[in-house]
């Protein structure tokens, strides 16, 4: 337990980690549904805290790592137009379409911006009036409320050169999702904090009773998320499952009742596929009729790409949780940050992001064997 | 990208119908809307994503989150600029993998499968 002295309260960590240690009786398989959770379990050792048969899955929870193929490409065809100022944020500059990347449409004179809020993109559509600026809107319900607040702004100021590319899913889908899969082996969730802040967990408890499992709303330091993993670990030891909620000092129940209200007035419900896992019904939001026209996807009429995904990446089974990181063959030999094969290599909120930046890779036996079968 | 980090909102005005605030993350401020906390006042500090406040948050809660998310480094990936994003995305971390093959792109690796090398 060498990790717990660097938490902001060492003394809590280990009553939290030896709490866990003292009621698992059993092993049980964790699910964390955001990449984010991920990255701060892997930053600090959290799984290695646990015992031997608590085993934390990751889940799909990483927005541009489930962005489907065919809409990287689709952006990379747009970014490429004259004229087009094509905005996202700075974690998909990297995220490999079949042929490329928008660092590298960007290398080759295209006009692709890093920006900190899609608000920022409508200022430069006014700013810009002979462009069109394209915002790339992926995002969990977390990011929703802004992309909505974009697109809401730019038709009450008559911004006609702003639009959105839009790939937003939805949290309760994707567990529906994995808990109805015939290879699921998850027997717990922890539901993601800021999702749950805008969303609230009013949409949870139908979930926990439907798939019989334990929902935690959890935060993201490392307190929070040992707190959330020994919540969890108490009711499947006591065979309950009830949503807790971890991460009261962030959300309430009912969520935030504007943004909610917003993303109403401007999503409706779709079907998207995820990449990596396929398409999950009524898992997404896309514009509705009276903003479509803001909807890049119509302005654009892109056709004729061809999409093939790399035939070495993992990346859908990592997503799925039904392998680590490591179990790739190509992590960290053909796959790395640099030339990423899959976008979980990538995104901040990447599994496999998250293993290589923290060392997570392969033990220096490993390494070594590595070596010697590709001599 | 589903990381919110808290502020402390120094000043709002009202910009083309939209509450805006400036907010201080230990030190970096930015432009944040405040449309979706209409119960936040200066003074306050509240956690932020992607330019947008989502919910207020009680003082020490939030320093000590700042305080954590500093040495996480998750304030540098949160608030990262434009230029950041673009040398990040420039000097991406490669492996020194045992064969050399790391120097190969995602492209070349496809064929080379492909052609059952």
């Amino acid at each position: 337990m060498k990790y717990l002295n660097e938490f902001r309260n060492g003394e809590v960590a280990q009553k939290m980690a030896r709490e866990i240690w003292q009621v698992a009786t059993r092993p049980w398989k964790i699910m964390e549904i955001c990449g984010g959770q991920t990255h701060s379990i892997i930053r600090n050792g959290i799984d290695q805290m646990l015992p031997p048969g608590i085993e934390m899955i990751h889940g799909p929870g990483c927005p541009v790592c489930v962005t489907p193929l065919s809409l990287i490409d689709k952006a990379l065809a747009i970014a490429a137009e004259p004229g087009v100022i094509f905005c996202s944020f700075g974690d998909m500059l990297r995220v490999p379409g079949t042929e490329s990347d928008l660092f590298q449409i960007k290398g080759r004179g295209g006009d692709v911006r890093v920006l900190y809020s899609p608000l920022d993109a409508v200022e430069l559509a006014i700013r810009n009036p002979d462009k069109q600026v394209v915002f790339f809107g992926v995002g969990f319900e977390t990011t929703a409320p802004a992309n909505a607040m974009s697109v809401h702004l730019a038709k009450r100021r008559g911004v006609k050169n702003f639009s959105l590319l839009v790939s937003h899913v939805l949290v309760p889908p994707a567990i529906e999702a994995i808990m109805s899969s015939p290879e699921n082996h998850v027997q717990a969730f922890l539901a993601a904090g800021h999702v749950c802040s805008v969303m609230g967990f009013w949409e949870y408890p139908a979930l926990a009773d439907d798939f019989e499992i334990p929902i935690v709303v959890t935060g993201f330091e490392p307190l929070d998320l040992l707190d959330g993993i020994r919540r969890a670990v108490i009711q499947l030891e006591k065979g309950e499952h009830r949503v807790e909620n971890a991460y009261e000092r962030i959300v309430t129940y009912a969520g935030n009742f504007e943004a909610q209200r917003l993303l109403a007035e401007i999503f409706e419900v779709t079907d998207r596929s995820w990449r990596g896992i396929g398409m999950i019904p009524k898992s997404g939001w896309r514009l509705n009729d009276r903003y479509r026209d803001f909807d890049a996807e119509q302005r654009f009429q892109i056709s004729g790409i061809h999409t093939e995904e790399s035939p070495l990446c993992k990346a859908g089974d990592v997503l799925r949780g039904a392998i680590k990181p490591a179990g790739c063959g190509a992590f960290g030999k053909e796959c790395t940050p640099r030339h990423p094969l899959g976008a979980t290599m990538v995104s901040s909120e990447g599994a496999c992001a998250a293993y290589f930046n923290y060392g997570r890779y392969l033990s220096a036996e490993e390494l070594a064997s590595a070596g010697a079968v590709h001599a | 990208m589903c990381l919110a980090i808290p502020g402390r909102v120094e000043q709002i005005t009202t910009d083309g119908g939209v509450r805006m605030g400036r907010v201080n993350f230990g030190g970096v401020v930015k432009n944040v809307c405040l449309d979706y906390v209409p119960e936040v006042i200066v003074g306050d500090y509240t956690i932020v994503h992607v330019g947008f406040a989502l919910s207020k948050i009680d003082e020490q809660s939030a320093l000590e989150t700042l305080d954590l998310f500093r040495k996480m480094g998750a304030l540098d990936e949160e608030l990262v600029t434009e230029e950041e994003a673009f040398a990040r995305a420039a000097n991406a971390p490669q492996s020194a993998c045992p064969d050399g093959s790391c120097e190969l792109t995602g492209k070349d690796i496809r064929e080379k499968s492909e052609s059952g090398q």
